[in-house]
């Protein structure tokens, strides 16, 4: 039982770290007013893109700039239709998740169930051999520690600097942003390009990382647990990190379980994670902090010349 | 004096609309400048395009003897133009500081809150205005909040200083405080343009004065002191307002008994917290008191719109207290809601249906299978006349009324038939001096013909010049009752201010 636990643990962060890279995006995106929904998209097309990268004789380098640059291209589409022309968000966002879905379906198939050399966990020595704490704290692979680095960084920039400051004044009152010389539409595509590439490093931990390998429906709703994260945090990026932690753990318990070879009924642990974001989305309602929480200009255009 | 202002000609239209023709406005340093017009004349307008905010169509600006364009508000900052907007340009969530910090935005050596809150605190102790630099704006009163506002304004470096509506939001006490500190910013040099609707303040505290109507600038740059109100409100309105008379009317039988009424404010704050009211046939019962403090849920719940923890409420002598809407309804309540086009009229639909949705549930209208288009609209034909609803007819969308007819038209639908207690919260906010006559006119001859009203409105002026016996409203509970007098006015106010 010992054995499974840590087992079980030391997969956390693995499971763990796309979900809570595609909420830093998220949340820095929708701290600016923006709610982009497309997060499945944009993972979608970073796991692919980077999977034909890296494939193609890229190296794993170009794979992963390669993934998080198609992203963010992706999202530069996304974020130039609701910042500039002020399409509607979710309609926009729901387009992303098709666009990204078709896009990869299309281009992915010449690349589908063809290996990849991926990115290893480190080796750390006698490190590893501490026990429990070596193979959680130091045995994780690179792209964790950056997904650490990125998120608490992330946090640092939003709460802790002028651009976070005025970054989170255009999500809460674009108009007080606006008259205080912020502008307003330019930092929204910034938050916009910033979600889309995190997302797409998402995508790319996946594919790159988890699997190795591109398949189509890799990703799996993923992108959308991970929009569900950010309720769940509460736009904190630091709350994000336990949320995308026990997320990670409900994921990874299915497949601990069968290789233990525990008689566990598949279908309904796999059902785990999604049940689990049906539970926390509730959560913050039925305390009734997510209204207080959420950024108040979300999800509203703003236009300068609008009168009130 | 010098000329700090000056706009000539400025021409500014919205889609086609002209919202400015050929306005003009000059202020001096160290005066007080009263821009006066009822809403929708054009006074925010014409301040939004001296601040960059709007680009003019024609005209030009003139600052401190140079010709020159305002391209934008961060300009405006930096030729020391400083506006309180009416709708503080304040983040919430922020702290005082976080706000100060924002608005700066790298300028004044200001980079970290801490070195924001020094400014804001030696700011403050210069003009003797004193704030929290680190309490979050949300947690503050709307008078605080204001005064952070100015203080921003000033540690930017405003020398010409525009006040959007000041005293909208405030009570007259904390209104009189602000205006006296208008006067020592302009003795101190720097220029002051009061934007109002209220004459008594122009009268009282401005230098000088320009009028606004329609888009135009009626009266340009004239001695406040040599005009008095009746004159103002003629350049105001265009023409001669009577004020109203009051109600001729004795008491009747109580209309409406409330006991002891607590209704919760189901998203935090203040509700009611035990009201206890008699209103008689032939009254105007006026609920004074800054907005906020339990009108809202009041209104609610008499209407049977939000439920009562505990208490009792009487409609001509039935308990009401659990009734449906419509059961209240069919005995007589009705109901003008303080948000007129969320609550009052559905304006997608049309005018013929919003006069007829009160009327269809009882069966007016024919069956639930069938409804007769041809009465409705008969209905309507007779309520605009009645009513002088202009630019209505029945199958035009109640959308195209303007606030004053949107109103008559509510007002239309509620008076008629069986009135017995009207509850009236805020019938005129946001209507010109006209439809506020109308609207008060037409409240006034129903009471007249033995209905009784609860006027609950945030207007002091509407309420002392409506009402029968006043009583105020503060922290979810009536803490005083008057009747009228000459010497309400401030009895009020200090009520109002919990001073009493």
């Amino acid at each position: 039982m010992e054995g499974f636990l840590i087992n079980w643990i030391t997969t956390f962060p693995n499971f763990a770290a796309p979900l809570l890279l595609a909420c830093m995006g998220l949340i820095i995106c929708e701290r600016a007013g923006v709610l982009n929904l497309g997060a499945e998209g944009l993972m979608v097309v970073g796991a692919m893109f980077s999977v034909m990268i890296i494939y193609s004789g890229g190296g794993i380098l170009l794979g992963v700039v390669g993934g998080m640059f198609a992203a963010t291209m992706l999202s530069l589409v996304f974020g130039i239709a609701v910042v500039v022309f002020r399409a509607d968000q979710v309609l926009s966002g729901l387009v992303v998740v098709a666009l990204g879905t078709g896009i990869t379906g299309i281009v992915g198939r010449a690349y589908t169930h063809k290996p990849i050399q991926g990115i290893e966990k480190f080796d750390a020595g006698a490190l590893g051999d501490i026990p429990f704490i070596g193979r959680l704290v130091f045995e994780q692979d690179p792209l964790v520690y950056v997904t650490l680095f990125i998120v608490i960084a992330g946090w640092y920039l939003l709460m802790r600097t002028n651009w976070g400051l005025r970054l989170r004044a255009v999500g809460e009152d674009p108009a007080t942003a606006d008259i205080s010389g912020v502008d307003v539409q330019g930092m929204r595509l910034v938050a916009v390009m910033i979600s889309g590439a995190l997302c797409g490093l998402a995508g790319v931990y996946l594919a790159v990382v988890s699997s190795q390998v591109w398949v189509e429906h890799m990703v799996a709703g993923r992108g959308w647990i991970a929009v569900a994260l950010v309720i769940f945090a509460r736009w904190n990026p630091i709350r994000a990190i336990f949320g995308a932690l026990i997320f990670g753990g409900a994921e990874s318990l299915t497949p601990r379980l069968l290789a233990i070879g525990a008689d566990v009924p598949v279908y309904l642990m796999n059902m785990l994670p999604y049940a689990i974001t049906l539970l926390v989305l509730l959560w913050p309602y039925i305390r009734g902090r997510a209204a207080s929480s959420a950024p108040s200009s979300l999800g509203h255009e703003f236009l300068r010349q609008d009168r009130h | 004096m010098s000329k700090a202002m000056e706009l000539s000609g400025i021409d500014k239209s919205f889609n086609g609309k002209p919202a400015l023709t050929n306005a003009n406005l000059e202020v001096e340093w160290g005066e007080v400048h009263a821009l006066l017009g009822e809403n929708g004349a054009g006074k925010s307008t014409i301040m939004n395009v001296a601040t960059g905010v709007y680009a003019s169509d024609a005209g030009d600006v003139t600052l401190d003897g140079k010709k020159l364009k305002v391209t934008g508000p961060q300009m405006a900052t930096e030729l020391g133009i400083g506006m309180v907007h009416q709708h503080f340009r304040l983040v919430t969530r922020f702290t005082v500081a976080e706000n100060v910090l924002l608005a700066c935005k790298d300028q004044l050596g200001i980079r970290t809150t801490h070195e924001a809150a020094e400014a804001i605190n030696a700011k403050a102790a210069e003009v003797g205005f004193p704030v929290h630099a680190n309490a979050i704006v949300g947690d503050l009163s709307v008078a605080e909040q204001q005064r952070v506002e100015i203080l921003k304004v000033l540690l930017l470096g405003a020398k010409i200083i525009i006040l959007d509506e000041p005293t909208a939001v405030l009570t007259d006490q904390e209104s009189n405080t602000v205006l006296e500190f208008v006067r020592k910013l302009a003795e101190q040099g720097n220029a002051v343009i009061l934007i109002t609707h209220k004459l008594r303040e122009v009268i009282s505290y401005s230098h000088r004065v320009t009028v606004m109507r329609g888009g135009e600038t009626v009266l340009v740059g004239a001695d406040a002191e040599n005009l008095t109100a009746e004159e103002l409100a003629a350049h105001m309105v265009g023409e001669q307002i009577m004020a109203i008379e009051p109600i001729d009317a004795e008491p009747g039988d109580v209309r409406l008994h409330i006991e002891n009424l607590v209704v919760p404010n189901p998203i935090g704050g203040v509700g009611v917290e035990g009201v206890d009211i008699n209103l008689r046939g032939g009254e105007i019962l006026g609920i004074a008191g800054v907005g906020g403090n339990g009108q809202q849920q009041l209104a609610d719940c008499l209407m049977g719109l939000a439920d009562a923890d505990t208490g009792k409420i009487e409609l001509n002598g039935d308990d009401v207290t659990a009734s449906s809407v419509r059961k209240r309804r069919s005995d007589g309540l009705r109901f003008i809601p303080a948000d007129r086009s969320q609550s009052g009229i559905v304006p997608d639909m049309t005018v013929a249906e919003n006069l007829a949705m009160t009327g269809v549930p009882d069966g007016q209208y024919g069956s639930l299978m069938s409804i007769s288009r041809k009465t409705m609209r008969a209905d309507a034909k007779q309520a605009i006349e009645d009513h002088n609803i202009m630019g209505a007819s029945p199958n035009r969308s109640s959308r195209l009324l303007s606030g004053g007819n949107a109103q008559k038209l509510v007002l239309a639908r509620e008076l008629r038939d069986n009135l017995s207690v009207l509850i009236a919260h805020s019938p005129t906010r946001g209507l010109d001096v006209k439809a506020c006559k109308t609207v008060h006119t037409s409240i006034k001859n129903a009471v007249e013909n033995g209905a009784a009203c609860l006027l609950i409105s945030e207007d002091l002026e509407e309420v002392l010049s409506l009402s029968t016996r006043v009583a105020v409203m503060s922290k979810g509970i009536i803490v005083g009752e008057l009747p009228m007098q000459e010497n309400t006015r401030e009895e009020v106010g200090k009520l109002m201010l919990g001073h009493a």
